[in-house]
């Protein structure tokens, strides 16, 4: 998303240019005309396919994958929930989400003021955003849908830390508050251009490594430590209970993973291509090493793993897509396969939390390792796009760190206090005996299976 | 009369079952079952979490048979569920009182 959003604000200054020098009528007219941008109908075809491919990473993408580590009992539960938010965030993105995210009035380089951390409501009910509008080379509508799947998804990652024990009507509660309080905010500071706090201090972030992975992930781990584990972990079997939906679910992820990472160059062009291939490279990667630190450890290599390696692969490249090559997509892979394996398995059983299916393990903890090594990746040493003019490695390696770092914070922070809102409110757990009987017919008098 | 039940390993189904037909076993009923012996269970593993998974799944037999073909039907379905590895299963004779053919309303050993 960066480069191109670069690309539209020179377009600003190069009209504004035209219209200081009245003496040379012609080329002004000339350089306003090559300016004005122009819709593209190659890149609006391939951001409407994007938007409907990153769609399809929530439903049925990752309801299918979560929906087969839960047990029999919640199994609907989970898809209902990526269901309902789903369609809750595209209600929300219309009447204020788009604004506060991309709404850039105000917006200065370097100027701190309140749009440095959250637009404000000019585009409050898609406000201006007609059928003219364009973004970039793209009608607006489409620019604005494509950013709306990302505020669906984002919401509905956490789902997974807390699945099988928190209360309908308290996710919607705290999924509303979480996108309003810290998915836009944080979406606007990286990508909302010249004058955003993160944008501004240079933070690489192609396609979602801080705002979507980590600002998820950690907001899961908190969720799972404030709500507590589940009733019988880790002494009680609680084994996935149909890995076809989740190896399919991962399979679709990977799909709609393309529309993600190569959609988010906002045209079709090489940086969409590149992003493709490193997209398709570290996955394949990551669900390889996995696969055989399982083996390694354990004697033998698992569907779960090889699944779950290749979503940690497709978050931990989602950062470096856009500045990433070939060389770097390996090593990120690499690293995020055994990193992730060893959070998700080791760290989670050294520490006690019960996080039902390891969004901190593999988006967290992936989110982590690619947006570090975004820095080190976009170096033209390892085949990458290069660095700003001016940045070393290790510069980039700071901010990249200083921009994990804030997002892991600034998301802590705020999802303890909106659940802990939320749990005063209407409380957030379901009772034990409702536990017991499973989420599908305690809260949704349904079953997912009628044998 | 006796009724004799076994219980084998899953694989082992279609062999036991010819080799009843040969001796003239005139009918058999298959439950799939879950157990324990000296084969003791297996371990899950997921992302990390084992699981001891005590029971296994086993395959139990009944076939009610005339006391002249006790030894064959023990003796074949020894025979054809025989792998020689632990888990292979038992095999269980009770007495049978008496059995009735529903469709004609024989019964002893001509109902079998």
């Amino acid at each position: 998303m960066s480069r191109t959003m670069q690309m539209a604000k020179n377009g600003g200054w190069l009209l504004l240019l035209a219209g200081l020098t009245p003496a040379l009528a012609l080329a002004q007219d000339a350089v306003a005309e090559a300016a004005k941008p122009t819709l593209n109908s190659g890149d609006t075809a391939w951001m409407l396919t994007s938007t409907a491919l990153v769609l399809f990473m929530t439903i049925p993408g990752l309801s299918l994958f979560y929906a087969g580590m839960v047990r029999a009992k919640n199994v609907l539960s989970v898809m209902m929930q990526c269901f309902a938010i789903t369609a809750l965030m595209t209600v929300l993105w219309t009447i204020y989400g788009y604004s506060l995210a991309f709404d850039t009035t105000g917006m200065t380089k370097e100027a701190i003021n309140l749009s440095t951390f959250i637009g404000g409501f000019g585009k409050a009910f898609f406000n201006g955003v007609g059928r003219d509008s364009l973004t970039l080379a793209i009608p607006e509508t489409v620019f604005a849908t494509f950013q709306m799947t990302f505020a669906i998804i984002t919401p509905a990652l956490i789902v997974g830390a807390f699945a099988e024990r928190m209360k309908f009507s308290a996710l919607l509660l705290f999924m509303g508050l979480w996108f309003t309080l810290v998915y836009a905010p944080v979406a606007h500071m990286v990508w909302s251009g010249d004058g955003a706090l993160m944008w501004d201090w240079g933070v690489l972030d192609f396609a979602g490594g801080t705002v979507v992975h980590i600002n998820a992930g950690i907001a899961g781990l908190v969720a799972c430590i404030v709500l507590g584990r589940r009733k019988g972990y880790p002494t009680t079997a609680m084994p996935p209970h149909n890995l076809n939906f989740t190896l399919m679910g991962a399979s679709m992820l990977w799909v709609g993973w393309f529309g993600f990472n190569a959609g988010s160059a906002v045209a079709a062009d090489g940086s969409a291509g590149m992003a493709m291939l490193v997209t398709q490279i570290a996955t394949a990667m990551a669900a390889l090493s996995w696969m055989f630190a399982e083996w390694l450890h354990h004697g033998k290599p698992s569907a779960l793993g090889i699944a779950s390696g290749a979503v940690a692969g497709l978050v931990a490249i989602t950062p470096a897509s856009g500045t990433a090559g070939p060389m770097g997509a390996l090593l990120i892979g690499l690293i995020a396969g055994v990193v992730c394996f060893l959070a998700s398995t080791k760290l989670k059983r050294a520490l006690g939390y019960d996080d039902s299916l390891d969004v901190f393990g593999v988006h967290a903890v992936g989110g982590i390792v690619g947006a570090i090594l975004t820095g080190l990746c976009a170096d033209v040493a390892l085949g990458g796009k290069g660095l700003a003019e001016g940045v070393s490695v290790g510069a980039q390696l700071w901010i990249q760190t200083k921009g994990a770092l804030f997002t892991i914070v600034y998301s802590a922070i705020l999802s303890y206090l909106i659940l802990k809102l939320v749990d005063v409110v209407i409380g957030l757990r379901v009772t034990d005996e409702q536990e017991t009987e499973g989420l599908d017919i305690a809260l949704h008098d349904e079953r997912g299976y009628n044998l | 009369m006796k009724l004799i039940t076994a219980v084998i390993k899953p694989f082992k189904l279609d062999d036991v079952r010819e080799a009843l037909s040969e001796v003239g076993a005139q009918g058999i009923t298959v439950t799939e079952v879950k157990g324990f012996g000296r084969q003791k269970g297996h371990t899950e593993l997921y992302r990390g979490a084992e699981y001891v998974v005590d029971f296994l799944p086993k395959i139990k037999i009944e076939v009610g048979v005339d006391d002249d073909l006790i030894d064959r039907v023990i003796e074949a379905i020894s025979r054809a569920a025989n792998t020689g590895k632990v888990g292979d299963g038992k095999i269980f004779v009770y007495d049978l009182e008496s059995a009735v053919r529903i469709r004609t309303g024989e019964s002893g050993p001509e109902a079998l």
